[in-house]
């Protein structure tokens, strides 16, 4: 392992929506990942941010680095999805108005997570929660401070 | 396309970047829905929006974007406006609807990606 984050994430702050991607983001270019690489993994991390924040009671997002590539996992304890092949279509949301307003809750999150990922998984269990694992795999070019690892 | 000459074709007001002038952007997106922005931009785009909340701001850093354009006379609130200067991200404010000021760009030249 090359480094690994872990950020807890509180449901409903949307004032701090997105700092956790930040974070994760600004470290995956400090120890020179690629640009095309960091900004996936980053459109991952910053969806699954948002999802937790607008849907869970509570989550984390971590993110772990390895020569494989990089892995988003975000868990969070919340209401679950109960139709998870509803929920990865695109347009499809439960979010409510407010979230629109902000530019998110239009449907696309997951979609959107899945589309950056080489490896997609999510599991969720009504009344308790969903975890969401991504993958940016390395072969997609991960190169790190000018070679590859 | 030049930042200047985005400011000048929007008659825009630079709320962030006037030192960035000279860098070029080298094709633009119209997008109120940050999902889609994410999703369908490419990076380096310049983005116009409506939205003038921090989610705009945290999406351009997210996505590598070169510079967003506020629309329809519609300001940020300072906060976000001190978010983007310690990101670097310049911004832009002109009164311009979002289809006029996309095509006013558009007519000089700046065009998009389709996907």
């Amino acid at each position: 392992m090359i480094l690994e984050m872990s950020y807890d994430i509180t449901g409903g702050d949307f004032a701090a929506a997105g700092e956790a991607a930040t974070k994760i983001k600004r470290a995956l270019k400090q120890i020179g990942v690629d640009a095309q690489t960091t900004r996936r993994a980053a459109i991952i991390a910053y969806e699954a941010e948002m999802n937790i924040i607008i849907h869970a009671y509570r989550g984390t997002l971590q993110a772990r680095v390895s020569p494989e590539g990089i892995e988003i996992l975000a868990e969070d304890e919340g209401p679950g999805i109960p139709d998870i092949e509803l929920a990865m279509q695109e347009g499809y949301s439960t979010a409510p108005e407010k979230i629109r307003e902000m530019g998110f809750g239009a449907g696309m999150g997951l979609p959107n997570m899945k589309k950056f990922s080489d490896e997609f998984h999510i599991t969720s269990e009504v009344g308790k929660g969903t975890r969401v694992r991504a993958v940016v795999s390395s072969s997609t070019a991960l190169i790190m401070n000018g070679s590859e690892v | 396309m030049k930042l200047r000459e985005v400011r000048d074709i929007l008659e825009a007001e630079v709320l962030v970047g006037e030192d960035k002038l000279d860098e070029d952007v080298p094709r633009a997106c119209g997008c109120d829905l940050m999902s889609d922005v994410l999703a369908f931009t490419m990076e380096r785009s310049l983005l116009l929006t409506g939205l003038t909340n921090a989610q705009v701001i945290r999406t351009a850093e997210m996505n590598d974007l070169s510079a967003v354009v506020f629309v329809r006379g519609k300001k940020p609130c300072e906060e976000i406006i001190e978010m983007a200067r310690e990101r670097g991200i310049p911004l832009f404010w002109t009164r311009y609807p979002l289809y006029e000021a996309c095509g006013r760009l558009y007519q000089a030249g700046l065009k998009g990606h389709v996907c």
